[in-house]
């Protein structure tokens, strides 16, 4: 029979000075731990809404990212050909795009940071449902006119909307904003694909990547298998949502890791803190603890008790922790996208799933941090506990 | 019947032989020597001696909270000294109530939650836990303090609740360890008279380590500690004077 938890609760409450330090210890931990996977979480939460389920993304065979890619227009020409596609009135739903990046400067700091300027092509919009013209309108093709994302337009200097923008010696004209719906492409900034290529001396005819519209997911067999065993074309087809999967997973494991390592170097400060507590507990309560011992209540349930009452102060730690950091959510950062050597911004997102892991994270230090005290206390010799000797 | 000399046959606690060594400082100290004693149902026995004459070692040897360097010890027919210390921990919750010298409640726990500890370890129900609760602290006058902290209580107070968390599983035997050696002489004489009353009216079997004399003139023999055996050397109260002599 279990000690009790009411002699836990009030003996928590009595020590409350050391409880407290214990407890804000494992808050602090728990909630670095969780911002930490909340900026991941975010991240990848930002590349995943990038791409769509019912979008394909081509390729040069052999590149992982649109930044080494390269696919002609020859090639566009029979990829807009292969089944699958969905298509309007004006032919299929294609967007051959080029990529590339530029400095601006950041309203913040004055200083230049990277932007990914994506040349697309008139169709963009229809490819790309989740992106809305919020502000002005959509560029047309053929002039020197931009549209940035919303993120771009509050965070770089020269890219609001009605703003002209010297970049690749041409004078562009922001001539709309866009809300890709947190993704990534709000951190861009648009153009049309011809006019990018022709303003930074590239080849005209060459672009990075070709993504299609389908007609629906369950098409996108259909297309990969048309257009990758068509001699005439050497590249590669995936999902852009795997795709966007794909790219997001170096940041998101690094930062993973970063905060795993960070929340561990904290954590191992907390357990300390814990297992302090806990060990004057059980020293100002050996009196405590003979006596339940001699009234019955046997070994296991010391161990039980004080490893509970450990777990009940990590809990209150972890809850407190995981609110702590609640005004975080939606909060948005950048960091340099180290696929694309551009600014990303991304918002800590705040998961249920995330603050669950925290709280587990948070028991887990209260019981490492319990355990051993619990033991301690209940391998104490009884006679001479009861003597208070 | 009171019996140091190991004649006993079917008492109810039977001590034979029992030796206690202990190790301290390299030195080598034998607090109990080959001690007997044979203890009957409803016997109030006190022992007697000097500090360091090894009565709370005897006493914490009965309750199965240590155990001895050699010899036996059997209560109710259960041989103590052969148990693990799991099952002496069950053994405790059922044969043993326990009275400090410094009442030794939980201070977090009120009157009614210290009484109702023993009774965690039974398989009674919640109403009928209460109910044990309610009439331990009715013996012991406390049915007006149950919700009381044990800060909230005095010396004497405190020490009734401990008789009452003793008594509330109907052990086989108490040990009180000078129980009113932190009291004033009034509280002392109250507790005193609960003890007495629990051993006349409910038949309870009492061992009891005291330094009052007073006190021990209460039980029905003194048994003094001496060079680590028992000697007799008290009284046999009622019907049974001078029996155990």
């Amino acid at each position: 029979m279990a000690i009790p938890v009411v002699y836990n609760l009030r003996s928590v409450r009595q020590r409350w000075t050391s409880s407290v330090v214990a407890i804000l210890g494992i808050a602090g931990t728990a909630g670095v731990f969780v911002a930490m996977l909340s900026l991941a979480h975010g991240f990848k939460a930002t590349m995943m809404s990038s791409g769509s389920s019912d979008n394909a993304i081509v390729l040069r065979a052999g590149a992982n990212t649109e930044m080494n890619g390269a696919v002609t227009l020859d090639d566009v020409r029979l990829i807009q050909d292969a089944p699958g596609i969905a298509r309007d009135t004006q032919g299929p739903l294609l967007s051959a795009e080029a990529v590339m990046i530029a400095p601006f400067p950041l309203l913040s700091t004055g200083t230049d940071a990277n932007v990914q300027i994506r040349g697309v092509s008139p169709k963009a919009l229809e490819v790309r449902k989740q992106v809305k013209i919020i502000q002005g309108r959509f560029l047309k093709p053929g002039l020197w006119e931009l549209v940035v994302g919303r993120n771009v337009s509050s965070t770089y200097g020269g890219l609001g909307f009605g703003s002209s923008v010297k970049s690749g010696g041409a004078t562009w004209q922001v001539v709309g904003v866009f809300d890709a719906g947190g993704s990534a492409f709000d951190s861009e900034v648009w153009a049309d694909a011809s006019v990018l290529n022709q303003a930074f001396k590239r080849p005209e005819n060459i672009f990075q990547s070709v993504t299609v519209h389908l007609n629906s997911p369950s098409d996108f067999q259909k297309f990969k298998d048309a257009v990758t065993t068509n001699p005439k074309l050497n590249v590669d087809v995936d999902r852009e949502i795997n795709y966007y999967n794909k790219q997001s997973q170096m940041l998101t494991t690094l930062i993973t890791i970063l905060g795993l390592i960070v929340s561990l170097i904290m954590a191992f400060g907390a357990v300390v803190g814990a297992l302090n507590t806990m060990y004057s507990a059980v020293a100002e309560r050996s009196r405590e603890i003979a006596t339940l011992r001699a009234v019955g209540f046997g070994a296991g349930s010391v161990v039980f008790s004080f490893t509970l009452e450990a777990v009940l102060i990590s809990l209150i730690g972890g809850v407190l922790g995981c609110v702590a950091v609640l005004p975080l959510n939606g909060f948005t950062t950048s960091s340099i996208n180290w696929q694309t050597f551009s600014n990303l911004a991304f918002a800590f997102t705040i998961t249920p799933t995330l603050m669950s892991w925290g709280i587990v994270f948070a028991l887990a230090m209260g019981i490492v941090g319990g355990i051993f005290p619990a033991i301690s206390a209940a391998r104490s010799p009884v006679a001479p506990a009861l003597r208070g000797m | 019947m009171v019996r140091v000399d190991g004649s006993g046959t079917s008492s109810l606690i039977q001590v034979r032989g029992l030796d206690k060594k202990y190790s301290r400082g390299g030195e080598e100290i034998h607090v109990l020597q080959g001690l007997n004693l044979d203890v009957d149902q409803g016997d109030f026995v006190a022992f007697m001696g000097p500090s360091g004459s090894g009565k709370t070692t005897l006493l914490n040897l009965l309750g199965g909270l240590d155990v001895p360097t050699a010899g036996s010890i059997t209560v109710a027919g259960d041989a103590i000294t052969s148990m693990s210390r799991g099952a002496l921990t069950t053994w405790r919750a059922r044969h043993v109530g326990f009275v400090f010298q410094m009442y030794n409640l939980i201070p977090v726990l009120t009157a009614f939650q210290n009484v109702e500890l023993p009774l965690l370890l039974t398989s009674l129900s919640k109403s009928e836990r209460r109910k044990h609760v309610e009439t331990a602290l009715g013996v012991v006058g406390l049915s007006d303090r149950m919700q009381h902290f044990p800060r909230q209580l005095s010396g004497g107070q405190e020490q009734r609740v401990t008789i009452a968390r003793a008594i509330v599983s109907d052990p086989t035997f108490l040990l009180c360890d000078e129980p009113t050696g932190d009291l004033d002489r009034k509280s002392a004489d109250e507790i005193m008279h609960l003890v007495l009353t629990l051993v006349k009216d409910y038949k309870k079997t009492v061992l009891m380590v005291t330094h009052d004399p007073v006190v021990a003139e209460k039980a029905d023999i003194t048994l003094h500690l001496d060079k680590g055996a028992l000697v007799e050397s008290g009284k046999l109260a009622g019907a049974m004077a001078g029996g155990a002599r």
